[in-house]
């Protein structure tokens, strides 16, 4: 099978984010940046349907910077087999031109499968896998916390709110893959090596036109200090008397 | 003066509180551009068209039905074609989607056929001058962005809970629409919708939620927290990543970063420490109670309200006296 799959070099979280000059971007100087976090779900799925299916073919895909190349390696040494970089040195805020990027170098690859992640923790969009199939006309399934591909079709289940749907599909197909589906692996020393000598192709991407603009940023407002209303079940009463008549909670 | 599309979702027959909550933002938006009509859509299996009156209540002035057979489970590729039909021939200004499970499949779908851009998961909706303004949470929600978009039509998600109910009601005159393409020749079919327990309310419209983490010490002991949780009557349960990870809870329970992000008015954190992963997904919550054995654990910062102490003296104690509040009240 030749299998895809679209990651994006993302900021790690555990930061105090701070608000650039611009007023309508995150300071970028001394944030560390890692494959964002569905897609390594994302890429550990294709790596589990290539070893199923010997003789597969797996390429990653990102649209980012240069330094984006470093999220490609890591993808290479986890097993993936070769990597492309869309070089962009800014992402646009209009999840559309960045699919028509990823749409025009996946036209024509011949994939049965591209796996994105279902969305970036960044942007927090959730949009840009469903926009690449939509633009290659292709069955798309988002959201999937258990798949099962054979024999050129495949079933998935994606969670809604309080229920779950069962899905059927025919290859080739888009899927996005949520939390839950598997659990990425650790890049061995092996892998590591054997990443620096896979190709990795650069080329510059093709954005679509912009339609959505970020205008502002803020940090949110600070939760007020809350207090300790006390030790133990002794506090439990004054808990509940301060959620009826302070918060009005219950 | 422009009209506004808002898809209004449903299940199982019923127009859901997602579909009411983007018919009310699309009644907003309408308002606010010069107070044009808002045009409902629904789709589903013949019968759908009695759910028009509830969309009429909260502001639909036209209430587009597509009903068929095969649309009595979500069919994304025709509902998006047909929806996609429709915002091309009404000459909207905007339409609203929800910000769910179904809606942000649709929506992606239906902007790329439309090459219209889409601000995805808005928490508040303005209009500024020719644009619209969606206020959306980024990098898990540290940093609240504001997307503007001017082109028309404008695609925005409304994130569940975000928009009160609109309470002026519209004509809500009835109009048949026909599916674009065929619903039974769909590439991807739901085969089965599996229905979560009916008796628990879903964690994005709880008004309460009781999460647990890892100070619980094993799945039984979750027991805890549903009775806690039942004895507010309203109340969801939710667990941590951790939790879910060891397979004590299904991971449709997971509040956090890459799972779910909820704004009760109260919730009640159990044996969580806080991690960042999970405050991503609850720091918006209205009230928040914590119960931790450990007074350093970074929930308490987050909280309005804390105990420190054991959580299997303190929830008990807890459950007895909401239900003995809840009774007198």
């Amino acid at each position: 099978m030749k299998i895809a799959v679209c990651i994006k070099r993302v900021p790690v979280m555990e930061v105090k984010f701070a608000i650039g000059k611009d007023g309508a971007s995150v300071e970028e100087t001394g944030l560390k940046y890692d494959v964002n976090d569905f897609d390594l779900w994302a890429i550990e799925a294709a790596l589990q349907l290539a070893e199923k299916n010997p003789g597969s073919q797996t390429t990653v895909v990102t649209v980012g910077p240069d330094a984006a190349a470093e999220q490609l390696r890591k993808a290479l040494s986890m097993g993936v087999d070769q990597g492309v970089l869309l070089k962009a040195d800014k992402l646009p805020a209009d999840g559309f031109a960045i699919a028509e990027a990823l749409a025009a170098e996946l036209k024509g690859g011949g994939y049965d499968v591209i796996f994105f992640g279902k969305k970036a923790i960044d942007s927090g969009a959730e949009t840009v896998g469903i926009m690449v199939a939509e633009l290659l006309d292709l069955p798309c399934v988002p959201a999937v916390f258990k798949l099962d591909i054979q024999g050129g079709k495949g079933t998935a289940m994606r969670a809604l709110e309080g229920a779950a749907e069962v899905l059927a599909f025919p290859l080739p197909a888009v899927i996005t893959v949520d939390e839950g589906l598997v659990k990425e692996r650790l890049p061995s020393l092996k892998g590591i090596m054997a990443a620096k000598k896979k190709p990795l192709e650069t080329r510059p991407a093709q954005l679509g036109a912009a339609g959505v603009t970020i205008a502002r940023m803020e940090l949110p407002a600070e939760r007020a200090a809350g207090r300790i209303v006390g030790t133990g079940k002794d506090a439990v009463p004054e808990l509940v008397r301060l959620l009826q008549t302070e918060a009005k909670a219950l | 003066m422009a009209n506004v599309f808002a898809f209004a979702e449903s299940r199982g027959g019923e127009v859901r509180k997602a579909g009411l909550e983007a018919v009310s933002a699309a009644r907003q938006l309408a308002e606010q551009t010069g107070g044009g009509e808002v045009h409902a859509l629904v789709a589903g299996a013949p019968g759908i068209a009695a759910q028009a009156e509830r969309l009429a209540a909260v502001g639909a002035d036209v209430v587009l039905v597509v009903e068929h057979p095969e649309l009595a489970q979500y069919n994304a590729e025709a509902v998006a074609a047909t929806v996609a039909d429709r915002i091309r021939q009404g000459g909207y200004r905007a339409a609203v989607f929800s910000a769910t499970s179904q809606g942000k499949d649709l929506s992606p779908r239906v902007a790329a056929k439309l090459r219209a851009p889409l601000a995805p998961d808005a928490i508040a909706l303005a209009v500024d001058g020719d644009a619209i303004v969606v206020r959306h949470p980024m990098y898990t929600g540290k940093v609240i962005g504001s997307l503007r978009v001017s082109a028309s039509p404008a695609l925005v998600s409304v994130r569940l809970g975000a928009i009160p109910l609109g309470t002026t009601a519209g004509a809500g005159r009835v109009e048949a629409v026909a599916p674009t393409t065929d619903p039974a020749a769909g590439r991807v079919r739901v085969v089965e919708l599996k229905e979560g327990n009916t008796s628990t309310v879903d964690l994005g419209e709880a008004p309460v939620i009781v999460a647990g983490g890892r100070g619980l010490k094993s799945a039984d002991n979750f027991a805890l927290v549903e009775r806690l949780a039942q004895a507010f009557g309203n109340a969801a349960v939710g667990a941590t990543r951790a939790v879910t990870d060891e397979g004590w809870r299904p991971h449709s329970e997971q509040i956090g970063q890459t799972g779910r992000v909820v704004s009760p008015e109260l919730y009640v954190a159990v044996g969580i420490s806080g991690a960042i992963q999970h405050l991503a997904g609850m720091r918006t919550s209205k009230t928040i109670v914590a119960i931790n054995k450990d007074k350093e654990a970074p929930i308490f910062k987050v909280a309005d309200y804390g105990i420190v102490g054991d959580v299997f003296e303190v929830v008990p104690a807890l459950t007895d006296a909401v239900k003995q509040a809840r009774a007198q009240g």
